[in-house]
């Protein structure tokens, strides 16, 4: 947030009109949606504002719902503060399937291509080595009925990189594309020249009104840019929209029933007038957002009354004097780094946060590692304030050569006020040369861990606020008003594994070829030479520089 | 395809009395090495009391209707009923009436060889003629001797994707709506249904903002409005090409058709033709591709009127326009019919019985020409590759494509229409399998001469001392020659 984190924009204010299309869901638990759940899914082949090339992809392979995040860059939980919407470096793709999808392995290996070609990723990496079932983690978003985990499937390819051309794809799926409305702004140069930068797509079944007697299709599309002023600004972390998209906000797009943005202008330490927006916002609204009271300016675009001063929008945030306030540390947070030395052995070390005075909470950790690292199961520790915590909790999956990965998943307990360190030790594979990648010195990417976790809130919530601003209704429904749902990723690691030189086979071949010639050669010329005894020479070389100099001198030679 | 001759219709230089068979063959040449022969085997015959009832209706569709149930239903199959030449029942000036289903009614002619001629003439209407198997085999037609039109027509496909867009390129000022899932009911589905036997066909549609056209029209002040010119037409569809997203989903080859509702400041926008005079449904239609209509909104009648302004599309026209443009994206247009002919309207499907037989013959024919193209360039690359390996699921869609298509082709001498496409078609599956299967890669076999580079350090030292007393042997031998014997 702007007022909150030093260098963050609030990054759930550029949520684009697209998903404004269909009311905000009461909640996957919400006693309308319990009361039906034979609803059958809506067949669409008439589209509106619904971009037709997921629509069909939807219809075609049996997708109940459809979560893909394409992200560089690495949020720092720690210093920005909990994130509205995390992705983990690289790509990320997570869908649920229907129950009359028979052969979903065949499916989600055809969904990965084709959403490799829509958004051109390499999502067509996505095979069985990196794919895995999780069993407790990823719970269907949307109306569900039957949550059998072998309907799910999930993957992430940390060594994508994210740019331009995946930008594109994913702006085109907007109702008025980058044409009109808040669109205008995401210009590719100034979006890339950011912290962080992730972009999702979000496809589920919602209740189409509160009764909830028919099923609609949301698509929610999501952006998350980080600037960071306070290195780009010279020390100062005033912001406005023209510095950070070198555009402004003319019109919206004609198709929008909402088009606002949130500036987060929340008071700190109890101290006031810290900051200030211009031009003035047409409302301000007070929210509880993941367990943190929150202000916010808002400016709603479609009101006349915004337009009607100036012809352009160009929110300003000033700060009143230099203040070095640290962020308010999140409730939690997690670090994860690889130990050990050499290439033969190494540990992977996780250490997760729980800042909360006086609550405990459980949080489920999600490890997936390649099978080129062995996990050695029986090395698993997990020390909270120096004993060991036993997790209620283990799903373990052990990798297969070649065939898929390692798949760990653990409830654990994280007392109130406590740094738990969970550790595992691997051994690094050797690999055939073949499947090495390219530029194998850069090591192997080891995908984050996802820690999904209801954390207990500080300020107690209400659930109608949710209902009330659709921009802070989450993907994920919070059970009461007592915590609310966070789900985290750690860093990608990045291992190296014994390379070897590549261009050594031919090597070989060069340095074998020569000697088998050299000895050829040899051999060849001892058979093939005819000897003959040598006639007593002509003289030395003495003799005949004689002779040259007695004929150049007319004398006869020697 | 069965005569049949009504009371006083019979020509008096019949050779044989009826009933009997006769065999006509024809043949076409689509290049020289390929060439089509053209087979009807006629049986002559008189009415039946039954017919003769029928045929005395008052009208020629009265008399079509109630002779369809009597008629052989088979694909491909046709009837002709021979009408005295003074018979009431064709209107004046027309000899031919062509009906919705298998059957046309024919005046007798005087002879038996103005008979036959019309009847000739007849049977290409109804069934093929030499143009449209040319347009089928346009691959292999030379060229120069195709008509424009033949490149216009889809190529033969086991499924078609129709997908319709509405281009609103100005949401600002038009909010527009159509009701495009009662139209596709009403219109388009049963055209398909009929069609459904040719290929499978799935239907959507989307609207799209912020789309413009390629080519800003230029601005007529005499009837204040837009022009597109016809030559500008080309360069249009580009621009809305890339909105219009690919069908990731499947691989059948996609049909468009775009309604475009032009801007407010580019209202209204006309089409004019090569003539420069404005075309008369305002679209136009791109071959292999599909169509696109320009929808103007009729101004507000006051200019005050607040925008956006409500647009409900009127669907009846604009599909009549869209089917027009898929009937002759397949081929099925009626500019070849001679004058003298009178074609019964195909009513609600969109589709004569007959014109669906035509669009089979002329598909199966492709198709059959389609198996030997691809089987052929699969022989090539085995040719090509010596080492490559043929798992055993390829050869035997290999064998399968061929038994089909020598099946497609005995079914087709035998004028089973309906076998010879079903067989037709499961060649070209098997073939296409074959062809792309992916272990059939030409990259995955590593070429022979690279192999041979690697070894270059190996062959090279070792061709050096070979060479060098190659030389030795050729300086010696020539050294001998010169000087025979010098010994003693």
């Amino acid at each position: 947030g702007v007022g909150t984190a030093s260098l963050a924009l609030p990054p759930a204010s550029l949520e684009a009109p697209g998903s404004v299309q269909q009311l905000p869901v009461p909640g996957r638990d919400s006693p309308v949606a319990r009361a039906h759940r034979g609803l059958t899914l809506p067949t669409v082949s008439h589209y509106r504002l619904f971009p037709k090339a997921l629509g069909r992809l939807v219809a075609a392979l049996g997708v109940r719902e459809l979560h893909l995040a394409l992200t560089q860059g690495f949020w720092r939980t720690r210093y920005w503060g909990q994130p509205p919407l995390q992705a983990p470096a690289g790509a990320e793709l997570w869908v649920w399937f229907q129950p009359t999808v028979t052969d979903v392995d065949k499916a989600w290996k055809e969904l990965s291509n084709i959403l490799s070609g829509i958004f051109c990723a390499s999502l067509n990496f996505i095979d069985s080595t990196n794919t895995v079932i999780p069993t407790a983690s990823f719970k269907p978003l949307g109306l569900a009925n039957g949550t059998d985990h072998h309907l799910l499937r999930y993957a992430v390819l940390p060594r994508e990189v994210v740019c331009t051309e995946n930008l594109t794809p994913w702006k085109k799926l907007l109702p008025c594309g980058s044409k009109a409305g808040l669109a205008v702004l995401l210009k590719a140069e100034r979006l890339f020249h950011s912290s962080y930068h992730s972009q999702a797509v979000h496809i589920r079944p919602i209740c189409r009104d509160a009764s909830c007697l028919a099923v609609s299709w949301e698509l929610r599309q999501t952006l998350t840019v980080v600037f960071d002023f306070f290195s780009s600004g010279q020390g100062k972390k005033d912001w406005s929209l023209f510095k950070m998209f070198s555009r402004t906000l003319t019109d919206t797009c004609p198709l929008a029933s909402q088009s606002k943005v949130y500036v987060d202008i929340s008071p700190k330490n109890k101290e006031k007038e810290l900051l200030e927006v211009s031009p003035a916002p047409t409302s301000v609204h007070e929210a509880i957002v993941q367990g943190d009271k929150k202000t916010y300016a808002v400016y709603d675009l479609l009101s006349p009354s915004l337009f009607n001063t100036s012809r352009s929008l160009n929110v300003q945030l000033k700060w009143k004097r230099p203040q070095d306030t640290e962020m308010p540390i999140p409730t939690l947070h997690a670090q994860r780094y690889v130990g050990g030395y050499g290439l033969q052995t190494g540990e992977i070390c996780t250490l997760i946060y729980n800042t909360h005075p006086y609550r405990a909470f459980p949080v489920i950790l999600l490890e997936t590692v390649p099978w080129y690292l062995r996990l050695y199961v029986h090395t698993l520790t997990i020390i909270t304030k120096g004993k060991e915590n036993k997790p209620s909790y283990i799903h373990y999956q052990p990798a297969q050569d070649r065939r898929r990965p390692h798949l760990l998943e653990m409830l654990i307990q994280l007392p109130a006020n406590s740094v738990t360190k969970i550790t595992i030790q691997f051994e690094r594979a050797l690999l055939k040369w073949t499947e090495y990648p390219p530029d194998p010195n850069h090591g192997f990417y080891v995908g984050s861990s996802v820690l999904s976790a209801l954390v207990p809130s500080v300020t107690a919530m209400k659930d109608m606020d949710v209902e009330q601003s659709p921009l802070f209704a989450s993907l994920f429904p919070s059970s009461d008003g007592s915590s609310y749902f966070v789900r985290l990723y750690t860093e990608p690691l990045l291992v190296n594994l014994p390379t070897p030189d590549f261009s050594m086979p031919y090597n070989v071949i060069c340095l074998t070829c020569t000697v088998v010639a050299v000895c050829y050669g040899s051999f060849y010329n001892l058979l093939t030479r005819t000897f003959h005894v040598e006639e007593p020479s002509r003289g030395g070389l003495a003799k005949r520089l004689a002779n040259v100099i007695r004929k150049l001198r007319g004398v006869p030679p020697l | 395809m069965a005569v049949v001759f009504g009371p006083g219709s019979v020509p008096g230089d019949l050779p044989r009395p009826l009933p009997f068979r006769d065999v006509q063959e024809m043949e076409i040449s689509v290049n020289l090495r390929t060439s089509v022969t053209s087979r009807y085997e006629m049986r002559f015959r008189s009415t039946t009391a039954q017919e003769e009832a029928a045929l005395a209706a008052a009208t020629a569709r009265e008399a079509d209707a109630a002779l369809h149930p009597l008629q052989n239903t088979a694909l491909g199959s046709l009837t002709m009923y021979v009408l005295p030449e003074t018979s009431s029942l064709l209107p004046q000036g027309t000899n031919v009436y062509v009906g919705k289903h298998r059957s046309a009614l024919v005046r007798a002619g005087g002879s038996l060889a103005a008979l036959q001629a019309r009847l000739r003439e007849v049977t290409q209407v109804m069934s093929f003629t030499a143009s449209s198997i040319a347009a089928a085999l346009s691959d292999r037609v030379p060229d120069g001797q195709l008509s424009p039109d033949a490149r216009r027509y889809l190529k033969s496909s086991l499924g078609y994707e129709i997908t319709f867009s509405l281009l609103n390129p100005d949401p600002k000022s038009h909010t527009v709506d159509w009701d495009i899932e009662g139209a596709v009911n009403r219109y388009v589905k049963p055209v398909l249904d009929k069609l459904s036997l040719v290929a499978n066909f799935s239907v959507d549609s989307q609207i799209l903002y912020y789309a413009v056209l390629g080519v800003t029209p230029r601005y007529d002040k005499e009837s204040s409005s837009f022009l597109l010119s016809a030559h500008s037409l080309p360069h249009v569809i580009n621009p809305v090409e890339a909105r219009l997203g690919s069908s990731a989903a499947s691989l059948y080859p996609v049909l468009n058709f775009l309604l475009y509702v032009p801007e407010h400041s580019h209202s209204p926008l006309y089409i004019q033709d090569k003539d420069g005079a404005p075309v008369s449904t305002n679209a136009f239609h791109s071959p292999r591709w599909g169509g696109i209509m320009v929808y103007n909104v009729e101004a507000p009648a006051s200019p005050q009127a607040s925008l956006p302004l409500h647009v409900d599309v009127d669907m009846a026209r604009v599909m009549e326009v869209f089917l027009a443009q898929l009937r002759l994206l397949f081929g099925l247009s009626q500019e070849e019919v001679p004058p003298e002919f009178l074609l019964e309207s195909p009513g609600n499907e969109g589709l004569a019985d007959w014109e669906l037989d035509h669009l089979l013959w002329a598909h199966t024919v492709e198709n059959i020409a389609t198996v030997s193209t691809t089987l052929t360039s699969l022989a090539q690359l085995l040719d090509k590759i010596g080492n490559i390996v043929i798992k055993d699921d390829v050869a035997s869609e290999v064998y399968r494509a061929v038994a089909s298509v020598q099946s497609a082709v005995t079914e087709l001498s035998l004028g089973h229409l309906h076998g010879a496409f079903q067989a037709s078609k499961e060649a070209v599956t098997s073939s296409e399998r074959a062809f792309f299967d992916p272990s059939l890669l030409h990259l995955l076999y590593f070429p022979d001469d690279q192999k041979f580079a690697i070894y270059i350090p190996l062959f090279l030292p070792m061709a050096v001392p070979i060479l060098l007393s190659l030389a030795k042997i050729v300086r010696e031998t020539r050294l001998r020659k010169k000087e025979p014997t010098k010994m003693d």
